[in-house]
């Protein structure tokens, strides 16, 4: 059930991405290019994305997930380093190139051997992350 | 142009439906990034995520060949910006704890502070790298 679920997740999801136009990298870096030809539909996305979801929180109220177990709970409101530093870097290469994971691995059947060669450093960039994570922690601790 | 907005709208919709159905039926965070890294990492439920990505593969597959003018990637070609870019979207997401479907579209929706404060972040990082690389230095 749990991996039906997943599978009918991953469908609506890899759809959306097409339909929407986000493994386009024009679309995504033009909504990120503020001083160029300004793209605005990322922000349609993200509101149309938000909203079944505004509505998938509220249920979560009262009640269990469908297949047992608790929902997610909230992290506390914590700055750290991690966040932000991994969301600087995560932006860069965002911009440099236009995809983040998702559309990355949506277009893996369509996006050449670039596509390929991005998803393969993506999963390096994870494999190498707890170590940079840790370093940060020791950064953070020594200052 | 505004049609593309509705399509934005529409595809973003079914994004947010994915996310429900992974959110009410396992109670889990719709992220592809922490799904992703789950399996770099080896943690559990394996099989969950790889089901998960081959219906992300799946869909876009199929729905390409029956649109009459089938959407590219427009991915650059300088390989040297493909490796550094995925190598920092793969590091920044992990090391961040999600990307724009986890800290973008389920956070944002939960009104998380991180998930919000992490999108801000990435945006503005994603907008200066775009304004540096491409208008100042002329270099993407």
């Amino acid at each position: 059930m749990r991996v039906l679920l997943s599978m009918l997740a991953g469908s609506l999801f890899g759809a959306g991405l097409l339909i929407s136009g986000m493994t386009d990298t024009t679309k995504v870096q033009g909504w990120l290019d503020v001083f160029g030809n300004w793209d605005p539909t990322l922000a349609f996305v993200m509101g149309g994305a938000i909203l079944p979801m505004l509505i998938a929180w509220r249920m979560t109220a009262h009640r269990r997930p469908l297949t047992g177990g608790q929902f997610p709970k909230m992290s506390p409101p914590e700055l750290d380093r991690r966040l932000i530093i991994g969301s600087v870097m995560f932006g860069m290469g965002w911009g440099l190139s236009g995809l983040c994971p998702g559309p990355a691995i949506a277009s893996i059947t369509y996006g050449g051997l670039g596509g390929i060669v991005f998803l393969a450093a993506m999963i390096t960039g994870m494999f190498a992350a707890p170590g940079l994570g840790a370093q940060l922690d020791r950064s953070a601790n020594a200052a | 142009m505004y049609i593309e907005w509705i399509w934005g709208l529409a595809g973003g919709l079914l994004i947010g439906l994915g996310a429900a159905v992974y959110l009410l039926g396992n109670g889990r965070i719709m992220g592809a990034s922490g799904i992703l890294g789950g399996l770099v990492d080896g943690s559990d439920r394996t099989l969950e995520r790889l089901s998960f990505f081959a219906g992300v593969v799946a869909t876009p597959l199929v729905l390409r060949s029956l649109l009459s003018s089938a959407p590219m990637t427009h991915l650059t070609d300088n390989f040297a910006v493909i490796v550094i870019a995925g190598v920092l979207v793969g590091a920044g997401t992990r090391i961040a704890n999600g990307c724009t479907s986890g800290h973008g579209v389920c956070g944002i929706s939960r009104f998380s502070a991180r998930g919000i404060i992490a999108t801000l972040i990435y945006i503005g990082a994603g907008g200066a790298t775009i304004a540096l690389m491409r208008h100042v230095w002329g270099l993407i």
